[in-house]
């Protein structure tokens, strides 16, 4: 496929977290890794992030009641 | 907006969202002072947390009945609708099931196409839906006629059609070369003529011939059946029935970042799981609002989560969400019983009790609401 999914309206923006990052986050919400939502590396929206397993997705997604808001989700095989 | 106004909101970006400061912001007069502006600040805060959901609240059970009320009055509505709209579409109650089912084939794919600005014409539209629609090649012929002496398969060819189509006879040959081989094909004008390569063979042959080619693809793109150019608001769109979301977006024509299907999995393989999220809601949601019913969204934005948590996409059914749980007991409640408890029983599967149903069923107190806390006590 020649077109990149991130372009898409219905796509919100993925973004990948620092290592830094990643230890805040699991900090404030006092969570482990596989206690967050998944998201599989072959996804088509990480296509342009170069994603391991085990790293997390930053997802801001636009909702209409919340405006933009934060989702996270962890990175798993294919 | 005043400067300062913004400097006294921005302090509160911790504790409020972005869109009710932005709210907030938009409708402060700009006359108001720094004390007027913390007094609505303060407001706000006092409503926002009321607002909040408690910990412990069963917010599955509340989203369950809020869908699951109007759900009884949208079996009634759905029958008389049916046949009304342009293009028939699966509403009402059976959408509701093959969305949250997260059926693979449903009934009526359909697409929205959106073009590019620079096709936004009614002639560009007309165009661009002729291009795409899957033409077959029995729908250019308009006569077939057997030969029985001479063994030859004659087709009249409907000129008009392939005049509108831009296809000459030439071009309807090679796209069917493969499907007749073993036969020589002769093009004329308005007629194909298909003979027998060598000896003649039995006639039946040419029969089966006539059979096959019929049904070849002659142009256009797999699985859309059927396109209807409109207009809506400013924009020329093409509603197609059928999806192919990953050929269309291909299309240097289109404007991929508006085009959408209604097929769940479709947009989940081609876009991703984020997507097929809001594909979900958005259906939904298109449902509830088209039977005249009012539903929260934040109800619907609950169940698309849950099926889309995993990565991929799993319907409410035993098959995806319910088979992810982790209680034996919370599984055979929901269908087929005697299976789960049996495989449970085959593998040694211990059930820790964490959850809801399971508590409910050996009588137990829930970890909701009050019974989510444990109290110490200090014993003297």
């Amino acid at each position: 496929m020649t077109m990149d999914a991130l372009k898409h309206s219905l796509v919100p923006k993925h973004s990948k977290l620092s290592d830094n990052e990643k230890a805040v986050l699991l900090e404030k919400y006092a969570a482990e890794l596989k206690q967050l939502p998944r998201i599989y590396g072959s996804d088509p929206a990480l296509s342009s992030l170069s994603v391991k397993e085990g790293d997390i997705i930053k997802i801001e997604r636009a909702s209409k009641t919340a405006g933009i808001f934060a989702y996270y989700r962890v990175v798993t095989g294919n | 907006m005043k400067k300062e106004h913004q400097d006294i909101i921005d302090q509160y970006s911790e504790i409020l969202p972005p869109y009710i400061l932005g709210q907030i912001d938009q409708y402060l007069p700009s006359s108001s002072t720094k004390v007027q502006v913390e007094k609505v600040l303060s407001k706000v805060i006092e409503a926002f947390e009321t607002a909040k959901v408690n910990p412990g609240e069963c917010v599955g059970l509340v989203s369950a009945e809020s869908i699951g009320e109007p759900g009884t009055q949208m079996t009634l509505n759905t029958f008389h609708l049916a046949g009304v709209a342009e293009v028939q579409v699966t509403t009402g109650l059976p959408r509701i099931i093959e969305i949250f089912d997260a059926q693979k084939s449903i009934k009526t794919p359909m697409m929205e196409i959106y073009l590019k600005d620079s096709h936004n014409s009614v002639d560009a539209v007309r165009k661009f839906a002729a291009k795409i629609k899957s033409t077959l090649f029995g729908e250019f012929a308009k006569e077939y006629s057997l030969d029985i002496f001479d063994q030859k398969l004659q087709v009249l060819l409907n000129k008009e059609f392939l005049a509108d189509h831009e296809i000459t006879a030439k071009d309807l040959a090679k796209s069917i070369k493969l499907k007749s081989k073993g036969f020589v094909i002769v093009v004329e004008d308005d007629r194909i003529i298909f003979e027998h390569k060598g000896k003649p063979e039995e006639i039946k042959e040419l029969y089966n011939l006539k059979n096959k080619i019929r049904l070849v693809k002659v142009k256009g793109l797999k699985g859309i059946t059927q396109v209807l150019p409109v207009k809506r608001g400013e924009k020329y769109l093409v509603l197609t029935a059928g999806t192919n979301l990953k050929d269309v977006l291909d299309l240097p024509e289109v404007d991929v970042t508006r085009t959408t299907s209604n097929d769940i999995h479709e947009v989940y393989s081609v876009l991703g799981v984020e997507a097929a999220r809001q594909i979900i809601i958005n259906e939904v949601f298109k449902v509830i609002e088209s039977q005249g019913l009012n539903v929260d969204l934040r109800h619907i934005m609950l169940v698309a989560d849950i099926m889309c948590v995993g990565g991929n996409i799993k319907g409410i059914t035993r098959y995806g969400v319910v088979s992810e749980k982790a209680s034996v007991l919370a599984r055979a409640s929901f269908e087929t019983p005697v299976k789960h408890i049996i495989n449970a029983a085959l593998e040694g599967e211990v059930d820790y009790l964490t959850s809801v149903v399971e508590n409910v069923m050996i009588n137990q107190p829930v970890p909701l609401g009050t019974g989510l806390p444990g109290l110490i006590t200090k014993l003297k």
